[in-house]
């Protein structure tokens, strides 16, 4: 079932004038309506009323989670507290948390999106939605709540953590639909064996999973382990929380919402588009919000974008899983390197830990890259050669992850400084 | 016949061999011989010492990689020729050295041949009936 079937399977033509529309009318309502935005459009020296249709959204200046911080609390929002009905706050690791407030409208659009997540995912009015995602100020619970409500299911609210509750009632009420994150979903599973019962045999069909990234190993393991239909679930809080995309049963990439979350891809060091299909930063306008809109949004999420129609027959653009995160990311020689990808390769290495640091130097103008990576005890070797044959064995796996020579150093344990954060992660010692 | 040898891995940073030989030493671990074999990026020292077992313990609870090998000690005279006689008794024999290293030994004017194989036993074999004086650990302690 298709929620919204007129606007999910618009003619790309319609589809395109649509956002033409709204994104002159958001353009203009947030340059009246908030200060900061006011401020950045005057610093770029944009004039709302210059901006005629969607190709000149690329004109626009980005908005970035500094902007929130910067404001915090409510210094981003384009309504007046008055019309806010509802606020959800995203931790960060440092400084301010990222503060966002729903109007009336946005709450309803929130909706309106999670009900076509549902049904994208294969819900039908009159299922049963265990929800497994955290209730309170993260958007996960809520969000879901919403959207279930609106598309005529019966919600248990379980909110997350007490798995045994969790399953319980799931063997109880017997539930078609669960909604919680990918990890959540094998912990579930996990606990389901140690306590005697085979999660083959769950009522579940299907899994709405999202808010982490996961990859398609993750999907295959869940997918097995409990005999579901694992969907992915995209969504951040500055946007609106979960619902900006989600995946049909075709699992080919995400729907995103583009009438209502105009998604751009850049590249995110020289900030122009990549072009099509290829692999860059996803940028996301909301067209039609109310409280908080945000123009051109860097999410630092990293994806590639599919505008052919789906099977399905939705027709809006389709973005890939979560591939990688920017906040981390350097360029080796023209090469986006993400630790991510280092660490990926790390965990299927026997003998390495994921414990790993990034240097890159730049020697006679060639940037060189050289990884630290901790030796386990149990492989170290008293001959040179094979602890230096395993130097290369590491490396090669790295390089054809990356597709860039890599030097690989041995280091002993525990002398990677442990962090919270991912900076660590990388010393760049050249000077750009 | 097989005497143990301490091997630990030493990252390419100043004063990590100090800090092995510190740690074992305070600790009354006595050195009979080492040697340190290294790349560009990492050295693995290895040592023969009194009591290995300890050695490994205090280098396990300061944290350094280290592992145990056993390897073969051989005495022979010191004087020319002395090791000639030993490879050329392997060589025929088809033994084969990953690595060796040597010391002399003060009192008896004798020289120590540590070799690592990567067939001990076959080579403790091929020794014993070429008649050459393979030492044991007692004798290492001795020295």
């Amino acid at each position: 079932m298709i929620f919204n079937e007129k606007i999910e399977c618009l003619d790309p033509q319609d589809l395109k004038k649509i956002q033409s529309q709204r994104l002159c009318h958001i353009v203009d309502y947030v340059y009246q309506k908030s200060p900061v935005f006011k401020k950045k459009f005057d610093e770029a020296k944009i004039a709302p009323g210059s901006v005629k249709s969607i190709e000149d959204i690329v004109r626009l200046p980005f908005t970035v989670k500094d902007d929130l911080r910067e404001n915090y609390p409510f210094g981003i929002f384009s309504s007046s507290m008055k019309d806010i009905r509802e606020i959800h706050i995203s931790s960060g690791t440092t400084g301010n948390p990222t503060v966002v407030g729903y109007s009336k409208e946005d709450l309803d659009l929130w909706a309106d999106v999670i009900a076509r997540s549902l049904c994208c995912a294969g819900a039908l009015p009159g299922d049963i939605i265990q929800i497994a995602y955290g209730y309170g100020l993260f958007t996960g619970g809520l969000g879901l709540h919403y959207g279930s409500l609106l598309l005529g299911l019966t919600v248990i609210p379980c909110s997350s953590g007490q798995t045994k509750r969790q399953l319980k009632i799931m063997q109880d009420f017997k539930p078609r639909i669960l909604a919680c994150t990918p990890s959540y979903a094998l912990y579930m599973a996990e606990t389901a064996r140690e306590l005697g019962l085979d999660p083959k045999k769950s009522h579940w069909q299907i899994g709405i999973l999202g808010a982490e990234p996961w990859s398609e190993a993750m999907r295959q393991n869940i997918e097995e382990r409990w005999d579901i239909q694992a969907i992915d679930i995209y969504g951040l809080s500055e946007i609106i929380g979960p619902g900006v995309a989600c995946e049909c049963h075709c699992k080919k990439g995400l729907h995103i919402f583009s009438d209502v979350f105009y998604p751009e891809v850049i590249d995110p060091v020289t900030l122009k588009p990549v072009g099509p299909s290829g692999r860059g930063e996803l940028v996301i306008t909301s067209l039609t919000k109310v409280g908080m809109p945000l123009i051109r949004y860097r999410t630092r999420d990293i994806v590639t974008i599919d505008c052919e129609k789906c099977v399905c027959g939705r027709t809006s653009a389709r973005i890939s899983k979560v591939l990688g995160r920017t906040d981390d990311m350097i360029v080796v020689r023209g090469i986006n390197v993400f630790p991510s990808q280092i660490e990926e390769v790390l965990l299927n290495i026997e003998g390495t830990q994921p414990h790993y640091q990034i240097v890159v130097e730049r020697e006679k103008g060639l940037d060189q890259l050289e990884v630290l990576v901790e030796l386990k005890e149990s492989f170290f070797s008293d001959e040179v050669k094979k602890l230096q044959n395993f130097e290369h064995h590491v490396a090669k796996e790295i390089e054809s992850v990356l597709g860039i020579g890599v030097k690989v150093r041995l280091v002993e344990p525990k002398t990677i400084e442990r962090s919270e954060g991912k900076s660590k992660r990388i010393i760049d010692k050249r000077s750009l | 016949m097989k005497i143990t040898q301490i091997s630990v891995f030493l990252e390419n940073k100043k004063g990590r061999l100090y800090d092995a030989i510190r740690v074992l030493g305070e600790k009354g671990i006595d050195i009979k011989t080492l040697t340190i074999a290294e790349n560009e990026d990492f050295g693995v020292l290895r040592m023969i010492v009194d009591k290995p077992q300890e050695a490994m313990e205090i280098l396990k609870v300061h944290e350094f990689i280290a592992s145990i090998t056993d390897i073969v000690a051989i005495e022979v005279d010191d004087h020319p020729g002395g090791l000639a006689k030993v490879l050329k008794v392997l060589d025929e024999n088809k033994v084969n050295i990953e690595y060796m290293y040597a010391f002399v030994e003060k009192r008896a004017n004798k020289a120590i041949l540590v070799f690592r194989f990567d067939d001990l036993d076959k080579a403790i074999a091929v020794l014993a009936k070429n008649s050459i004086r393979v030492i044991g650990g007692k004798d290492i302690g001795n020295l």
